[in-house]
């Protein structure tokens, strides 16, 4: 029992020293909420003008579209879709061989990464999510679910996405070991996640087999189906589905993380000098 | 070096460069200086040559996600702000390879605020070298070739589809509109530089009006609500980039009353902001104080 809680505190630590690490930067943070609430507004405008074009498109009205666009830039940090994640971090320890250090530490690799991007997730999600979310419910005219278990329900679906969305990157990371300038697997990683995340336009809006596929895809986890859940479009059992879409997607990706992990330490010498 | 060094100030946050007499002759040497400086960038980087290539090709496909993302929208619609298809290409490619020039040529200065903030711009300031040809030129990036490319891949499919009842004016209005974009977007990363003198961590509200203005120039003014259409005309101008010349051009009437000849005035408006940005950045550089730790 012991060594249990104290492995969970151990995790525990490290998630709360990656929040404040975060939370140090303010002017930072300050910086990047304006940032997110411009872009909000340009996004807002162009759904706007494509929702009266077609209402209804993609089964949402313009309310729902609107507070999907506000959604997603409050997400955006914490699902780090684009980049801004420990991805880079561990990167850079593989690359100059500091990964030795960490690999003999009497923690797990993956999950000493996981409780730190869960840290720092939970620092953006009330840094850099909540004061856009309020502005654009302030300017425009959003659909906020009335029943709080709506959002609770939402916060679930939040924090099983940033776990895909670890998952996702710690694969990213770990390409490191075998080309030690993992920039360009990165980049194509956040380039996938802007766009099958849902992040640039609703995967409802994907005509056809793309916008299937899409849906399907593991990205679809980080913002399209916590934004759903928020919008009321599942609901009961349609609800667990989805909960167990993105659980599957977490455990398949995080069973491969360990898979690879296995075969870089064993197979892979690390830098040194 | 002792000839070098002669006649100028050693603080830091004195005169930083004082070499070649006159403001031509120092405009060339710092010219010179960048040249310098990015083509052993371009060695550094062809030196990971799968890396350049991977980061090349996804810096293309990067910047060309918000044209899917339009394509993806008009799979669903036939106007968006009563513009067609062609159209938006047209100002998105003309807005994309305007910021991709001034990305490629000047981006670099986002990273001044690390600088300040390590302390490293010291040694900067120490080379016989204009600071902001150094800053320009730091980590010079080739891969952000990829979204000059991209732009004027779009560009070129806009002219082939749209209809354009084309005057010589209006022929030399793109050469026109793409080098004042270029200008007005420098003048943009300039300034934000210069910010970062005064606000070190705040760099990223740079990005509001840099990659912010992209995107929002993106689309058609007549998407936008009037006082954010006036606001990137008369107080940030960068509808200047894209708007006025390329509504000129598609003869497109601009939303808010301005005569016809405001069209013209791009070049203009790119000189006046790239003179405010070079003062701007006098004024940072002199308040500049290193970190003392």
């Amino acid at each position: 029992m012991s060594v249990r809680s104290g492995r969970f505190r151990l995790y525990a630590a490290v998630a709360g020293g990656n929040f404040r690490r975060f939370a140090t930067y303010r002017t930072a943070t300050l910086a990047g909420v304006f940032t997110n609430t411009v872009f909000g507004v340009i996004l807002a405008y162009t759904y706007i003008a494509l929702w009266d074009e077609r209402p209804g498109l993609g089964g949402y009205d313009q309310a729902q579209a609107l507070t999907y666009v506000w959604l997603g830039q409050a997400l955006l940090m914490a699902m780090a879709a684009m980049g801004g994640g420990f991805e880079t971090d561990l990167m850079e320890r593989i690359r100059t061989g500091d990964v030795a250090v960490d690999l003999y530490r009497p923690a797990d690799l993956q999950a000493w990464w996981l409780a730190s991007d869960l840290g720092r997730a939970a620092f953006h999600l009330l840094g850099r999510g909540v004061v856009p979310m309020i502005f654009g419910a302030l300017v425009f005219q959003l659909a906020l679910p009335d029943d709080p278990l709506t959002w609770l329900a939402t916060l679930l679906a939040v924090l099983l996405g940033v776990v895909v969305s670890f998952a996702l990157r710690y694969l990213v990371a770990l390409s490191a070991f075998w080309l030690l300038d993992g920039a360009g697997v990165a980049q194509v990683s956040w380039l996938a996640g802007t766009f099958f995340s849902g992040l640039l336009l609703p995967l409802h809006v994907f005509p056809g087999a793309l916008g299937e596929a899409a849906r399907a895809l593991p990205w679809s986890a980080l913002l399209q189906v916590p934004a759903d859940v928020f919008l009321g479009r599942h609901t009961g059992t349609g609800l667990l589905a989805v909960y167990a879409f993105q659980a599957a997607w977490a455990a398949a990706l995080l069973a491969l993380g360990r898979l690879l992990q296995g075969l870089a330490t064993r197979r892979v010498v690390v830098q040194g000098g | 070096m002792a000839e070098l060094l002669r006649d100028r100030e050693t603080a830091p946050g004195a005169r930083a460069f004082d070499g070649p007499a006159g403001p031509l002759a120092r405009a060339r040497e710092g010219l010179r200086a960048y040249g310098l400086i990015t083509a052993m960038w371009i060695r550094s980087t062809m030196a990971y040559r799968t890396s350049f290539v991977l980061t090349a090709l996804a810096n293309l496909a990067a910047t060309g996600l918000d044209f899917v993302a339009i394509l993806l929208m008009f799979s669903q619609v036939d106007r968006l702000g009563g513009y067609g298809l062609g159209e938006i290409a047209f100002l998105y490619g003309a807005v994309s390879t305007a910021f991709g020039l001034a990305d490629l040529t000047m981006g670099s200065m986002e990273r001044l605020g690390r600088r300040v903030r390590d302390g490293t711009l010291d040694t900067l300031l120490v080379r016989p070298v204009p600071v902001l040809a150094q800053v320009a030129a730091d980590r010079f990036a080739l891969r952000r070739l990829g979204r000059v490319t991209q732009g004027l891949l779009v560009l070129a499919y806009a002219l082939g589809s749209t209809d354009i009842d084309w005057t010589p004016l209006k022929v030399l209005m793109i050469p026109l509109m793409l080098i004042s974009g270029t200008g007005i977007f420098a003048s943009v990363f300039v300034l934000g530089a210069a910010f970062q003198f005064v606000a070190q961590d705040a760099s990223e509200v740079q990005n509001s009006f840099t990659y912010g203005g992209n995107t929002l120039l993106q689309y058609p003014p007549t998407v936008f609500a009037q006082e954010l259409v006036r606001g990137v005309t008369y107080v940030v101008p960068i509808a200047f980039v894209n708007w006025l010349p390329g509504l000129y051009v598609l003869g497109r009437p601009y939303p808010l009353d301005l005569p016809a000849w405001v069209a013209f005035t791009p070049p203009a408006v790119a000189f006046a902001c790239l003179a405010l940005a070079g003062l701007a950045w006098r004024a940072g550089l002199r308040s500049y104080r290193s970190t003392g730790s």
